[in-house]
């Protein structure tokens, strides 16, 4: 394996399990005390957010606005006018959902480094039903000029993903997730905006997941290697930019791609993947995902089955994939 | 800066800054007319008696700021701040050309002395908030203001009254908005379009505190901003009435030239007028 110092558990039933929001709180807060012109504001959403752990511990240099997301992301431009690095938070479904166009105005073209977080992204929101199950922030985020994407795979991830954003000096979205997910990285597991780490080596195919996705991926790799099929798990928590080396060089030697994400394929993640490989090294993509529908109310672990976003409900799927189409090896 | 300008050359450097937005349109062959005209005396006492600001240092760690919310009336502020030395005039004549720095709606990054992106209506009070908050209540840099202008068709997005509420619970009393309210829009005089009175009582209401002024009136600008910097418990709002395409008399209440340049011979006509003051000067070249 490679030297991503892999969670030795992470195949355990009892693995360990934490909100990816958690570790973004905490990251925040070691930011903020690593640099004091980090601020926070808020739309009216701090516990669930976890920006409630930098306000307590820094209440001079929390905002809350209110129930106004465009008012959240417009005061952050200006609070980064005045020199500071604002984080802001919300549920994706709002910020960037609802202020999506002062993000590009007044933080993309303007340039100034203020941080969103799309909390509660995803199908695993639950009960609040489809309303609030952001899927469409990848895709709207990635498109922009100027704006880094960052989906982080577990709550360890989130923590070092938050510092290192807070630092970068550049708009970004990082996303997060509701629900407890379980803990595949460590400590010592490296994480750089921009790069995509091989999780498990293999030769069959390559499994590239983003987000808390990834971890799946990992799980339907020793499915699969009991069946004898070798899928190399590539974890991709920068969608933008994508690392295309790393990329490439799995799929240069697997000839065949399958992608996941919780969110829309359309303009999402595997959209990503398949733009880069349809220039470079056009390959057979299977994106798994939302696909052109919305989510609706039930437990997160009910959805997850529903909607074919766990390993179990997935493998045969990826399983029929691989069977069908050879893997496409022209020689890259 | 403050002080050394009268009332009455101010106002020559206003209807200076109209013949600039003209010659600038009539050049670019687009862009907005009727908004700059009427905020020819407001812009230009900012930038040339009231603003603490160093034309040379756009970056002066120690200046007020200016935000333009509603930035396709751009060419008044390039006008303003050529005239306060912030690049030379014959830069103006590039505005919205291929390459230019003069932007068609500003874009902070391309030239410096521009504190905010804007075009899209609504954000720039909040982003004025963002600026004022932190003076105000993080830096605790008292002696610094934030001037900002908006439209009054403006008022229609819903981004100014979440920053409305913003500034009334914060009491950013650092913050200074001069409401342009000429009464256009761009389907149509205010009132039929969407209605805003009373404004002054919708702002007093979000913990404002309010002034209403001739906005073509330098001296009443003056002392509206002095009033406002007075005030320190609250934002302030300054409402200042104008005239659309004021100083062009063919332009003039007329929200039709809310978006449009005009033609060579429009210009020209316009240049006159603006130059003689509708006819009042006699004697003067074209």
């Amino acid at each position: 394996m490679s030297d991503y110092q892999l969670n030795p558990h992470y195949a355990s039933d009892d693995v360990k399990q934490e909100a990816n929001r958690v570790g973004f709180g905490r990251g925040l807060l070691a930011a903020g005390k690593a640099n004091e012109s980090i601020v926070a504001l808020c739309a009216d959403l701090t516990d669930s957010t976890q920006i409630s752990v930098f306000r307590d511990e820094f209440p001079d240099r929390f905002v809350e606005v209110g129930i106004a997301e465009q008012n959240l992301v417009t005061v952050a431009s200006g609070m980064a006018r005045a020199g500071k690095i604002p984080f802001t938070a919300s549920y994706a479904a709002f910020s960037p959902g609802r202020n999506w166009e002062q993000i590009r105005t007044t933080i993309c073209l303007n340039d100034q480094p203020v941080k969103i977080v799309g909390a509660h992204a995803g199908i695993s929101v639950g009960p609040d039903g489809a309303t609030h199950q952001m899927l469409e922030d990848i895709a709207i985020m990635r498109v922009l000029p100027n704006m880094i994407v960052v989906a982080p795979g577990d709550s360890i991830e989130a923590e070092k993903a938050t510092r290192a954003i807070a630092v970068n000096g550049k708009p970004s979205y990082i996303r997060l997730a509701r629900e407890k997910t379980p803990i595949f990285s460590t400590e010592n597991s490296p994480f750089e905006i921009g790069k995509a780490y091989i999780l498990r080596q293999g030769t069959d195919v390559s499994l590239l997941g983003t987000g808390t996705m990834t971890y799946q991926l990992l799980l339907i790799a020793r499915m699969l290697e009991e069946e004898g099929i070798s899928a190399e798990v590539v974890h991709v928590p920068t969608i933008k930019p994508l690392d295309e080396h790393t990329i490439l060089e799995s799929v240069r030697k697997t000839g065949r791609v399958v992608t996941a994400e919780e969110a829309q394929v359309a303009g999402g993640f595997g959209s990503a993947i398949a733009e880069l490989l349809s220039e470079k090294m056009p390959t057979p993509v299977k994106r798994m995902g939302m696909y052109d529908r919305f989510g609706e109310s039930g437990s997160p672990s009910e959805l997850a089955v529903h909607f074919k976003m766990t390993a179990s409900t997935m493998i045969d799927d990826v399983r029929a994939f691989i069977e069908k189409v050879p893997q496409y090896k022209p020689g890259y | 800066m403050s002080g050394t300008l009268t009332i009455h050359q101010l106002q020559h450097k206003a209807n200076v800054v109209r013949e600039d937005i003209i010659k600038m349109l009539l050049a670019a062959g687009s862009g907005h007319a009727a908004g700059p005209l009427g905020m020819a005396e407001i812009v230009t006492t900012l930038y040339l008696d009231i603003m603490n600001i160093r034309p040379s240092q756009p970056n002066w760690k120690e200046r007020d700021f200016f935000f333009l919310s509603n930035g396709h009336t751009i060419p008044v502020q390039y006008a303003a701040m050529a005239e306060a030395g912030y690049f030379p005039k014959e830069e103006l004549l590039t505005l919205r050309q291929l390459g230019s720095r003069l932007q068609g709606h500003p874009e902070r990054t391309k030239l410096p002395g521009l504190e905010n992106t804007s075009g899209p209506l609504g954000s720039g009070l909040s982003q004025a908030c963002g600026v004022a908050y932190t003076l105000q209540h993080i830096d605790r840099e008292l002696q610094r203001h934030v001037y900002v202008i908006t439209g009054d068709g403006e008022l229609n997005e819903g981004n100014i009254w979440e920053a409305a509420m913003f500034a009334g619970k914060y009491k950013l009393s650092q913050l200074c908005l001069f409401i342009d309210r000429n009464n256009i829009q761009i389907d149509g005089n205010t009132e039929d379009v969407m209605p805003l009175e009373s404004l002054a009582a919708k702002w007093q209401s979000f913990g404002w505190h309010v002034q209403e002024i001739d906005g073509h009136n330098v001296e009443s600008i003056q002392d509206a901003a002095s009033m406002a910097r007075a005030i320190t418990e609250k934002p302030s709002v300054i409402i200042a009435h104008t005239i659309p395409g004021k100083g062009v008399p063919y332009m003039e209440y007329d929200y039709k030239w809310h978006g449009g340049a005009p033609n060579s011979e429009q210009a020209k006509e316009a240049l006159r007028k603006i130059r003689t003051l509708d006819g009042k000067i006699t004697g003067e070249h074209e």
